[in-house]
């Protein structure tokens, strides 16, 4: 009988060009993605300004950050807003096109795809909404209102807390189908069409009920992967608050959790701080994510 | 009777709900489209159109001259308009490569094999989607000064290697590549790396260019983030939004900007469209 150690050396020999396939690739993997997730944990426990030395300080970060830090609170708040306004409204707009778009004769579909494929796409052509909510009456949304009769001076959309946050989802939102989106259409292609025959036999009614007891279940595995995708993009959004909004924003009126770990990261340079930040944001990203994993293996039954 | 119907291929449909549905699709195809149309009507405005009140959608007399400024203007600055470019093609072309050949060679072992450690592997990549690079981007910057590689190319280009989307798309696809293939090419002699190249990388055609579009169009967009400082390694992204700073009286610039850089993905996208949703099939998490 082999040892355990001779059995391991013996499987590794066996494999060895298995890991050699592996390894340029898991080497940068742990480089740039794992090892910055524990040196970042690590870090949030210090304070740390990259100049000195880093000392431990316990949890003194996390509770100055939940206490202490108003700023951290309002953009909690926004993150969280935001979230849970857009992430289910894409999510669910990603499934209900792709549906629907799966109804048209291949040609339409393929041109439906691209249209509402193309924002998430096309870069930060995002900018053109900046121009379109422009302060000023050439603004197209001043200029319409006011042409119409409904406003008589334009409204500074991007400077006034009241509309940043609604304009920014807004945006978000239309950025928003994006590969989730993609892999919805592609899940609802391999559906196999025999089911549905089968399902009408049964008594399915309707198309309502074909969704829920035969299309739904069938992609469950597509609908989990876009959640993933869905959550982990609609908390992390800063690219479009801080291009619209500005940065800081007015009254911190479109300020979220990953613009305040920019500002503490790479403005004021207090790394530790700044990695209690990130590390909440990490916390809070797995565990809807693993939260949401769980209700979705519930649909269908 | 039921042979009858369900030669029929829709079943449980009627049309009053269809024609709302449909203009359900319309109306939001419209919100998704219009502001790309206004963008591109806006590159091709002369400078008094962009100046109507109220502002137009179309444009009524189109020109170039957006695009002749655009590049006369930008010549005479500090850095050229062309160096933006160059830089930006050549962190997506090496990016996007370098992504799809490391992404690929590590999705074969993980699709295909059973070796120590294989789960783990699999379960921290599925892990990593769950988390955006915000969360690391504070000590990667570390990483990245201590590595001396802050303000070059490879600080965009190198960590893009190893984006865990790709791997994960690649690893799903491959699982359908029939085991008795590859049982074959073994019998016949063929190495494993020979499998990969010669029998599974051809057959996994189109997860490549699904990875590259993905890839394409996430380094296509980049503004350097917080590794790059110096002008001349700046991208399009980044001059864009110094144009669009420029306010109104620059609009057009902007929009001709805009148009050169939303037209390559999309232009990628379109080639390869019915590739990207075949490999999207293979996407799904299971439970």
């Amino acid at each position: 009988m082999p040892g355990r150690w001779e059995l391991f050396v013996r499987d590794m020999k066996r494999d060895k060009h298995l890991y050699i396939l592996l390894s340029p690739y898991m080497l940068l993997f742990l480089l740039f993605t794992v090892f910055p997730v524990i040196i970042s944990i690590f870090f949030s426990f210090t304070n740390f300004n990259m100049l000195e030395f880093p000392q431990w300080v316990g949890w003194e970060n996390y509770s100055k950050l939940l206490w202490n830090d108003d700023v951290f609170l309002i953009g909690l708040k926004n993150t969280i807003i935001f979230s849970v306004v857009t992430g289910p409204i894409s999510y669910i707009a990603c499934f209900v096109f792709a549906w629907l778009i799966n109804e048209l004769n291949p040609k339409v579909r393929a041109f439906m795809t691209l249209i509402f494929f193309a924002p998430s796409i096309s870069g930060n052509v995002f900018f053109i909404w900046q121009i379109i909510f422009s302060g000023d009456s050439y603004g197209i949304m001043n200029g319409f209102l006011m042409k119409t009769g409904i406003l008589y001076e334009p409204i500074l959309w991007l400077q006034d807390p009241k509309y940043m946050l609604a304009i920014i989802m807004l945006v978000q939102l239309w950025l928003s189908l994006g590969t989730s989106f993609l892999a919805f259409i592609a899940g609802l292609q391999t559906v196999d069409r025999t089911l549905y025959e089968a399902g009408a036999i049964d008594g399915v009614q309707n198309r309502w009920q074909e969704l829920w007891y035969i299309t739904l279940p069938s992609m469950r595995p597509q609908l989990m992967f876009g959640a993933v995708i869905q959550i982990t993009a609609s908390l992390a959004v800063a690219e479009v608050a801080t291009a619209l909004a500005g940065f800081p924003s007015v009254q911190y009126g479109a300020h979220t959790i990953v613009t305040h770990l920019m500002d503490y990261g790479t403005i004021r340079f207090e790394m530790g701080y700044a990695s209690a930040i990130a590390t909440v944001l990490f916390g809070l990203m797995l565990g809807s994510n693993l939260l949401v994993q769980k209700l979705l293996k519930r649909v269908g039954e | 009777m039921k042979i009858a119907l369900l030669m029929k291929r829709k079943i449980n449909r009627s049309w009053q709900v269809d024609i709302l549905l449909f203009l359900l699709l319309g109306g939001f195809g419209a919100f998704m489209a219009v502001p790309l149309i206004y963008v591109i009507n806006n590159a091709f405005k002369p400078l008094d159109e962009l100046f109507i009140f109220p502002p137009t959608l179309f444009v009524r007399n189109p020109t170039f001259e957006n695009f002749s400024d655009l590049f006369q203007v930008m010549k005479n600055s500090w850095v050229p308009f062309s160096r933006y470019i160059f830089n930006t093609v050549f962190i997506t072309a090496a990016g996007t490569f370098g992504h799809i050949i490391l992404a690929s060679a590590a999705a074969y072992p993980l699709a295909k094999h059973k070796f120590r450690g294989h789960k783990v592997l699999f379960t921290v990549i599925v892990l990593s989607l769950m988390f955006s690079p915000h969360v690391t981007a504070i000590p990667n910057y570390m990483i990245m000064s201590t590595l001396g590689w802050l303000d070059s190319y490879q600080a965009i280009i190198i960590p893009a290697f190893a984006y865990p989307l790709g791997l994960y798309l690649m690893k799903q696809f491959m699982e359908q590549i029939p085991d008795a293939l590859l049982e074959a090419a073994k019998m016949d002699g063929a190495s494993e790396y020979r499998i990969f190249f010669q029998v599974v990388m051809p057959l996994v055609k189109p997860a490549w260019l699904t990875l590259l579009i993905l890839m394409m169009q996430m380094l296509w967009g980049t503004d350097g983030g917080s590794f790059i400082y110096s002008e001349q390694l700046k991208t399009m992204h980044y001059a864009m939004g110094q144009i669009v700073q420029g306010g109104i009286a620059r609009a057009g610039v902007g929009a001709a900007v805009a148009v050169i850089m939303m037209t390559v993905p999309i232009v990628t996208f379109v080639l390869s469209q019915s590739n990207v949703i075949q490999t999207m099939a293979s996407s799904g998490m299971k439970d």
